[in-house]
């Protein structure tokens, strides 16, 4: 099911006695999310972006705009009559009861027409079960287990009434990072499998990188940008998705163009021809280093991590924005490190350049 | 054993605290139930045997206290703990004047048991001046003029039942409305997605999970009604058996105190019947609950 946003906005009322101006969670929202596909929301925290999944599913009222759900205008539907799922980041599953009775609460609400027997309603349960692998763990508490099992047991309550949307509110947030690796894969195979337009919420840019089909940048209430992840990581529209977006971060620098030309302190990076002088942000992917003697970039040496793969180098720069910047070189390219400097020369393709008043990208 | 010793040493004053004032009363109540024609001037008895508690449980003022005492504990702790729950629940359900009624609630709490019986008089008492206010409205609305506090078993009996109940509530408010606050309202949250009705997220959620705290206050009240009697003195003064309204401590301590008093062996005897009601009553809660109260 296609989930189109219109316009939508969510204002709060201040809640501090001093200043009782409005809080805006979300602001002119417009985006149309495809049926079928797996979207992350992506921001920070505080960010609104948990206030725009409330608002798709039905919790929050949006203060302006419009919700549609296929043809349908859901914006003055509550939760119940939208045919969403959803998961919340602390699972919110029933402690009092067994991981059955708990996919098994959803159904048992059905009335009328819809009603389910006995025979029926554990059918779906057995099936959904099965899908999320916790076929061996139905009689158990939520207490008794893990919390990945715990996590595909509120996938599975979520999933079991079919759906037309599902929501995930920071699935992966209270596993542990291996869990959270083998879960993300997880939760891309039921999706895949299941079909089910899913949006989930997330502040690990990693974690909705790795899985989503289309990622969505929120920062402040006001949607960034939006694209699939990797033309969102080539191709940030300002600096902050460009800092969000990538690990180890992003590297920044204070720079300026000047007569067709990018310039990082004294040394000239790269080529902006036709640009207009002014002061820019030059920020470098950490693979956009490249070791040369003869490099324009001269940094302070400061030390080397090995990783295997590659090499870390950790240097600094009077220029740089922050205390030490970190390039990621491949390991088989020697560097001797004898006067304490290192010279590095660019790729072009991973240094983007934005305005140094408004942060957006200027595209050379 | 030095280890022990510290331990022990560190125990002693809440040892010899509960040696003197709880287990030998208890024992010496136990010696005194089975001595016959016990007398505490002369510190003698005829003999021992289990007289005491035949007398006792064929004294027409203990099986009259009994009654009583059963009737309270069946009517107003079911009564008075799903009231309370109720008002607990639209009280977390409301946000306007809730402190308000939260005050007004907890009022009987902290006023005093014979200024609250004072006011009952007011409402229930028939004097040479007034019929007392229920009986006045009763009449208003047609009905006879009844005695509430010196008239029919029922109508006495009633007040006691209405006193009991209002003077418990506010505590079981307050317990069962904190109890309510502590659930995660994110349960709610799922559960209203999961388009629950109201009447099953109340019996499937919310009483699960407030049933250790509705549990205790079960167990709490069966106690407390069972011990009755500073309430049935407030209500009908100290003569409860003229009054057909005893309770069994009230009977107790009569045996002990009373105007048929100076009987410590029958009030020892009664005491105990009064124990082991309370333990069995107890220990059945204690097994419903096994299966019915969750624990997180």
């Amino acid at each position: 099911m296609k989930i189109v946003l219109e316009h939508l906005t969510k204002k709060f009322p201040g809640i501090s006695k001093k200043d009782k101006s409005e809080v805006i969670a979300v602001n002119d929202f417009n985006f149309e999310i495809p049926d079928g596909k797996l979207i992350g929301l992506l921001g920070p925290s505080g960010c609104g972006k948990s206030t725009a999944l409330n608002l798709i599913c039905g919790l929050e009222k949006p203060t302006n705009g419009r919700i549609i759900f296929g043809d349908l205008d859901v914006t003055g539907l509550p939760p119940e009559n939208r045919g969403v799922g959803l998961v919340f980041q602390n699972y919110a599953l029933y402690p009092h009861l067994t991981v059955y009775d708990n996919i098994k609460f959803p159904l048992e609400n059905l009335r009328g027409k819809d009603k389910l027997t006995k025979e029926q309603m554990d059918a779906k349960i057995q099936e959904v079960a099965k899908l999320v692998q916790i076929e061996n763990l139905l009689e158990r508490r939520p207490s008794e287990m893990s919390g990945g099992q715990q996590q595909r047991v509120a996938i599975a309550r979520a999933l079991v009434k079919r759906p037309q949307v599902l929501l995930l509110d920071e699935p992966l947030s209270n596993l542990d990072a291996r869990l959270r690796l083998q879960t993300r894969e997880e939760l891309k195979r039921i999706q895949q499998e299941t079909g089910i337009t899913t949006v989930f919420v997330t502040h690990d840019q990693e974690e909705a990188m790795s899985i989503s089909d289309t990622i969505v940048v929120m920062k402040d209430g006001v949607l960034q940008q939006m694209g699939e992840p990797q033309s969102i990581y080539d191709e940030p529209i300002n600096l902050f998705v460009a800092s969000f977006l990538g690990t180890p971060q992003i590297n920044v620098f204070d720079g300026y163009i000047k007569d067709g030309g990018v310039y990082i302190g004294e040394a000239k990076v790269l080529d902006a021809k036709g640009q207009p002088d002014g002061d820019v942000s030059v920020a470098i992917r950490p693979e956009g280093f490249v070791l040369d003697s003869n490099g324009p970039l001269e940094c302070e040496f400061v030390t080397r991590e090995v990783m295997g793969r590659d090499t870390s180098f950790v240097a600094k720069h009077d220029k740089f924005r922050g205390e030490k910047l970190r390039a990621i070189i491949p390991s088989e390219e020697i560097y001797d490190g004898k006067d304490g400097k290192v010279r590095f020369s660019l790729k072009p393709s991973k240094v983007h350049i934005f305005d140094g008043k408004t942060d957006e990208r200027i595209k050379l | 054993m030095k280890k022990n010793l510290t331990a022990w040493l560190c125990l002693l004053p809440a040892i010899i605290f509960l040696g003197v004032f709880m287990v030998y009363p208890l024992v010496d109540v136990l010696i005194y139930s089975f001595e016959e024609g016990y007398n505490f001037a002369s510190q003698t008895s005829f003999g021992t045997g289990t007289y005491n508690y035949s007398y006792v449980l064929h004294d027409p003022y203990f099986i009259q206290a009994l009654k009583n005492t059963f009737i309270i504990v069946i009517i107003t702790v079911p009564l008075s703990t799903g009231i309370a729950l109720l008002i607990s629940l639209l009280l977390s359900n409301i946000k306007a004047l809730r402190d308000f009624f939260q005050t007004v609630y907890f009022l009987p709490y902290v006023t005093n048991t014979l200024a609250v019986g004072l006011v009952f008089m007011i409402l229930f008492k028939k004097t040479a001046y007034s019929d007392g206010l229920v009986s006045l409205l009763i009449q208003f609305f047609g009905g006879p003029s009844v005695d509430f506090i010196d008239g029919p078993y029922w109508a006495k009996m009633f007040v006691m039942c209405f006193y009991t109940i209002w003077i418990v509530m506010p505590f079981k408010i307050l317990i069962l409305t904190s109890a309510l606050a502590s659930v995660n309202p994110m349960y709610y949250k799922a559960a209203l997605v999961d388009a629950t009705p109201k009447w099953r997220i109340f019996f499937k959620i919310t009483l699960p999970m407030i049933s250790p705290m509705v549990f205790y206050l079960v167990i709490t009240g069966f106690i407390g009604a069972f011990k009755a009697y500073s309430d049935e003195v407030a209500l009908f003064g100290t003569d409860l058996n003229a009054a057909g309204m005893n309770t069994i401590v009230g009977y107790v301590y009569d045996m002990l105190y009373g105007n048929s008093g100076g009987y410590p062996s029958y009030a020892s005897a009664a005491a105990l019947i009064l124990f082991a009601i309370v333990f069995t009553i107890t220990t059945i809660n204690l097994m419903v609950s096994k299966k019915t109260v969750y624990y997180q």
